[in-house]
């Protein structure tokens, strides 16, 4: 009878929670989108200005080169390979393939990995490293 | 009005249409990845963009996107924004601002 003398209601605190990695890699999915989303104007403004003329594609030089938005365009790197690898992911389990709980949880590394990898890799170009 | 959300198709338009949007910006993905790094400076790319297959390529892309991401930003405030006046606004707003960027974006590559 221990259950009934459990306290209720339940207070989940969201902060101790450990989620599991596909949870993560999961909700990753969806703010990832969420940010690419609020950053559309930027990003159509800048193909604006890399197609308008030779003059405003030195412009856009000039602005992706301020550090804060070269920090923007970063995070924006990550959330659309995330949300790339992950939507490969979502794609291949809605077509029966890794759905098993070991293979769902290996992809889910492999989407974290990858996404950070080619990050890493994109975004040393984008800061100018190579 | 007691409609029961559950049955045949419920949602399975916008469900297939997500997955159809997402394969369709993938393939422009890579295809752009392969042939960006052979586009060199301002013309180069301009050029690229100008071929009429890319800029065909283009639109699809940026139409697969605005209803992949309404899709998506829908299923958001559906999700956590319970007071239904609220969320309508939202939804309006949102489909309002990709119907937008859709024109601008569109207008970008059109004129090229």
């Amino acid at each position: 009878m221990t259950e009934l003398t459990k306290q209720r209601p339940k207070f989940l605190n969201l902060l101790e929670i450990k989620q599991p990695l596909p949870a993560i890699v999961s909700i990753l999915h969806r703010v990832s989108g969420a940010g690419l989303f609020l950053m559309l104007p930027l990003l159509i403004w800048l193909l604006q200005l890399s197609l308008g003329s030779a003059e405003s594609f030195d412009t856009l030089k000039a602005v992706a080169a301020n550090p804060l938005v070269k920090l923007i365009l970063l995070g924006l790197l990550w959330a659309f390979l995330h949300h790339f690898c992950m939507g490969i992911r979502i794609l291949l389990i809605d077509v029966h393939v890794g759905v098993e709980k070991a293979q769902a949880r290996a992809s889910a590394k492999v989407v974290l990995a990858v996404s950070l990898a080619l990050t890493a890799i994109l975004g040393l170009k984008l800061l100018g490293a190579y | 009005m007691n409609r029961i959300v559950v049955g045949a198709h419920y949602g399975l338009k916008d469900w297939l249409a997500q997955r159809i949007t997402a394969l369709v910006m993938a393939a422009y993905t890579l295809f752009i990845a392969v042939a960006l790094p052979m586009a060199d400076g301002y013309e180069g790319w301009r050029a690229l963009m100008s071929h009429g297959f890319v800029r065909f390529a283009t639109f699809l892309f940026i139409v697969s996107l605005a209803y992949h991401a309404w899709v998506g930003v829908r299923d958001i405030w559906m999700d956590y924004v319970k007071p239904v006046s609220v969320r309508l606004t939202l939804h309006v707003l949102t489909f309002l601002a990709l119907l937008g960027y859709t024109g601008w974006a569109v207008q970008i590559i059109w004129r090229l």
